[in-house]
This record gives structure tokens, sequence and C-alpha cells, in this order.
């Protein structure tokens, strides 16, 4: 029983993951960048929260009214004002901008909230659980895990069946081509880059209410997201549903077997994915 | 001639060090069908991608309906009303056959041409509309960029390479489209290899040798030996 109670926790946790990986899967998806701040990012948006519900006194659900625009807003000026420029046939200026990017937003973060560690107020929804043939599953897990289902679902609407989805495959496939049809593909980038930090925004609250963060742990859900999106498969949003949900499984049965062996189950399993099938789990099938 | 539509000046084009185009000349009026012709490496290509924008020009290299926009992007001439036909297709492999029609009308400009009537016009793409434009043959990815450019409902429509690599009877299918589609006041250029088509669509044809305009002139004037001598460079 301990160990489908792992194996449930650990695919909750998953829903999280999911949520990390999602936005830098869309990005990747898009425009081929890699964004290493992208955790850093997800920790803005969790600190973003705490101010408002501190300023507003707001439910940290309900801060996402005000800090789910307000990062799409920061992810659209980055796009067009920086990263729009580093973007070309050289993969390395993405990877150093968003490198220094990360470094910036930590210590900006360090000066403004100080390095003690915070915590969203989530209230009773914290420590309300329900009871499921034995096995306890708290009401956020099961929250979250819901939202990343509805998240992904929701991404995948756009990408496949609206016409901003049929540009993102668009510029993705062929920028010069796209850039014929109309389309603008510094305005679609800065589009897809804000509804990736939107989604950020998501992962950042519900994130802030699970546990505790300070502004060193970006990294840390960086390197999470990009299991997710390996273990996964490159460009596959269910994928890294299920890849998120594989890493945290991985996680908790790591951490039954021994407290301090977590982290390293969750690599492992994500090492074992990359060297058996390099592609990921579930690649993109091209039609 | 009436005001053109469509006027070059001096217009060069670079890839780095190497110039593909020097200081060409030329202009087209509205409703008119020119052939561009040319051996590889000519040039024409080039010429295609510099009036849709994607190389960047100087601004008064190229006017359209008297508006300067040689340094603008390709998505703001697509918006004017000139549509590429690109060489090679180059459909969108991520999206279906109609996803990449649907996408050409994303330029939002009214006009006749709709889903219905590129259906209409090429009806084996109605079937075919669900599949994945990559599982198409060669001619039938064709039919699909020209649709693709038409949704767009431009004044100006360039073809590049148009029969490139496709079945004769598909030429055909395509040549005898094409009336339809100017017909429909659209001017055209259309760059192609085979001279002969070519010259039976076109009032006018420019050949490039070297990315110079080597001959021009009304169709019905320009002789076989003329066009030898400019295509090749030799006196036939």
């Amino acid at each position: 029983m301990d160990w489908i109670n792992a194996l449930v926790q650990g695919m909750l946790l998953g829903g999280l993951y999911a949520l990390f990986a999602a936005g830098l899967s869309l990005i990747f998806g898009v425009m081929r960048l890699v964004n290493i701040a992208h955790g850093d990012l997800i920790i803005l948006a969790a600190y973003l929260g705490l101010s408002t519900t501190v300023l507003l006194g707001l439910h940290p659900f309900l801060a996402l009214l005000i800090v789910m625009p307000l990062m799409a807003g920061i992810g659209y000026v980055l796009q067009r004002g920086i990263l729009n420029q580093t973007l070309g046939p050289d993969i390395l200026p993405p990877l150093l901008v968003t490198f220094g990017l990360s470094v910036i937003i930590q210590n900006a973060l360090l000066e403004t909230y100080t390095a003690d560690p915070r915590k969203l107020p989530g209230g009773v929804i914290e420590t309300a659980s329900v009871d499921v043939g034995g096995i306890t599953m708290g009401v956020l897990p099961l929250l979250t895990f819901a939202i990343a289902i509805a998240v992904i679902a929701g991404l995948q609407f756009i990408f496949y069946r609206t016409s901003l989805g049929r540009g993102f495959r668009a510029v993705s496939d062929n920028q010069d081509i796209a850039q014929l049809m109309g389309l603008n593909k510094a305005h679609v980038f800065g589009v897809a880059m804000a509804l990736a930090l939107a989604v950020v925004a998501v992962a950042g609250i519900l994130l802030g209410m699970r546990t505790s963060f300070d502004p060193a742990i970006g990294g840390g859900r960086l390197i999470f997201g990009f299991e997710a999106v390996i273990i996964g498969g490159l460009g596959n949003l269910w994928g890294t549903l299920a890849g998120g949900i594989i890493l945290g499984v991985a996680q908790t049965l790591g951490a039954k077997i021994d407290p301090g062996f977590q982290l390293l189950a969750g690599h492992i399993a994500f090492l074992v994915v990359l060297a058996v099938r390099p592609n990921g789990l579930f690649p993109r099938v091209e039609h | 001639m009436s005001d053109p539509m469509l006027t070059l000046t001096a217009l060069d084009a670079h890839y780095g060090d190497f110039q593909a185009l020097y200081g060409l000349d030329l202009s087209i009026a509205a409703g008119e069908v020119v052939a561009i012709i040319g051996a590889n490496g000519a040039g024409k290509t080039t010429l295609m991608r510099s009036i849709s924008g994607l190389l960047s020009n100087r601004p008064d290299a190229i006017s359209y309906q008297g508006q300067d926009i040689g340094a603008l992007r390709a998505d703001q001439v697509a918006k004017l009303g000139i549509a590429l036909v690109p060489e090679g297709r180059q459909l969108f492999p991520s999206l279906s056959v109609e996803e990449n029609l649907m996408i050409g009308g994303k330029v939002g400009r009214p006009g006749p041409w709709s889903l219905r009537k590129v259906y209409d016009l090429f009806p084996i793409l109605e079937e075919r509309k669900a599949q994945a434009s990559t599982s198409l043959s060669g001619g039938q990815q064709q039919m699909v960029a020209i649709g693709r450019a038409l949704m767009a409902n431009p004044e100006l429509i360039l073809f590049d390479e148009i029969s490139l690599g496709l079945a004769p009877v598909i030429i055909r299918q395509i040549y005898d489209a094409l009336p339809g589609i100017v017909s429909d006041g659209m001017t055209a250029m259309i760059v192609e290899q085979d001279i002969t088509k070519a010259l039976s669509v076109s009032s006018r044809v420019f050949c490039l040798m070297e990315g110079r305009i080597a001959l021009q002139g009304r169709t019905e004037d320009v002789t076989h030996a003329q066009i030898t001598a400019a295509y090749f460079g030799v006196d036939a």
C-alpha cells in the first residue's frame, strides 16, 4: 500500500513538473529557443503572486488573474525587446542571453525579496485531503494535476485547432515562407512567449502554494522541466505530461527507498530514457 | 501602357559578398502576365525573393502601386497584395492541406478567392484536404502552393519555377488553370524553365543572364534566335 501511495503521490507531483515543462516545450517547439531562464521566471511568478496576495489580500488562485496577464506581458516584451535579436542560425546567443537573464532575475529577486524562503498562503486547501480506497490525496496536488491536464489540453487546442496555432506551426516549419503568408515572425514569437509565461505564472503560483521558495531555486525547476520535456519527447505536449509523471513517480519512489535518493532517482530515470530512447518516449510523429 | 503596377529601379541583390542582381530596371502594368526566363543561376529566384520582401533592398528599388516597398518585410509586402508561389512548393509539413490553404488567407485581404474557389479550381485538393501536405504528389503540392498564394487575394502573383520537377500531365493541368487565375485581373510574373510554356501564357518576356536583363520584349516580337542568344549568352 505504501508503494501504491508513493506511486500516486508521484503522479500528482508529475502534474506540477508538466506545468514547469509545458512552457519550455512550447517555446522550443515554436522558435527552437532553449530558455535557460525558464526556472527563474517560474520563481519570479511565485514572487509576483506573493506580492499580489500581500498587497491586495487575495488568495493565490485569485492572484493568478493579475500574475498571468503580467507574466504574459513580460513575455511579449522580453521576446520582442531582447530574445528575437538572439535568434538565428547560431544556437549559442539565445543560450548565453537567457543564462544572463537567469542571473539577472535571481539577483533582482534577491535584492527585492531577500534570500528568506517564502510561501504563498493557500489557506485550508493546503491541508485538505480526500481519501480514495485507502490512499490519501491532498486536494492541492489533485487540483495541480487537474490544472496541468487542463493547461496541456488548452495548449493542444490552441496549437491544433486555432488560427494562432497554425501560425505557430507554420513559423516553426519555415520562417521565411510563413512571413510570405503575412505572419510577422517577431510578433508570432512574442505571442508564443506570452503564452508560455502565462503557463509559467500558473506553475509558479502552484509551486509557491505547495512548497517554500527562494530566489535561488529556479535552476532546479528548470532541470525538472527539461527532464520532463526530454522524457516525454520533444514537441509533444501530452508526452510532456507523461514525462512529468514519470519524473515525479521516479522521485517519490526514490524517496521511498531512501529520502536522500529522491532527486537522484529522477535524474537516473531521465538518463535511462535518454540512453534507451534518445528522442523521448513519445516523440512527435511527422505526418 | 497604363501606370505601372510594379517598377524596379536599379535593383541590386547580394548574398554576402556575392552579387546576384545588377541594376535591374523593369516595369509591369496591372493585368499583365510576364515571363521571366533564364538559365540556372541567372537570378530569377533572387528577383522573386527581392520583390516579395524576403531579401531586403533600397526602399526605392521596388515600387508597387506608387509605394516604395524595397525595404519592407515579407509580411508587410504580402499584406499589400503580392503573393509568391515559391520554388519547390515549400508547403508547411506540420499543416494539413486545408490548413496550408487557410494560412494563405491569414493576410486578411478581401477578394474573390476562398477555400471554396480554390477547391473548385483544384478539386483533388478537397478530397485530400485533411491529409498532411507532405503526403501529396509533387503536382498536388504545387496546386496547394498556388491555392495558398491565391487565398491571400493578391493583385500581383509571382510563380517561381512553376513547373519544375512536375510530370507533363500535371504541368498541363496547372497551365490550363492559369488563364482562370489571371482573368480575375490579377497581374502575374512567371519564372519558368520551359520557355515555350512561359511564352504561351505571357504577353511580355524578360530573359535574365548573370543577374542582368539580357533580353526583353513582347512575346510575339522576340524570335527564337534572340531567346537562345540571351539564354545561353552566345549567338545562335
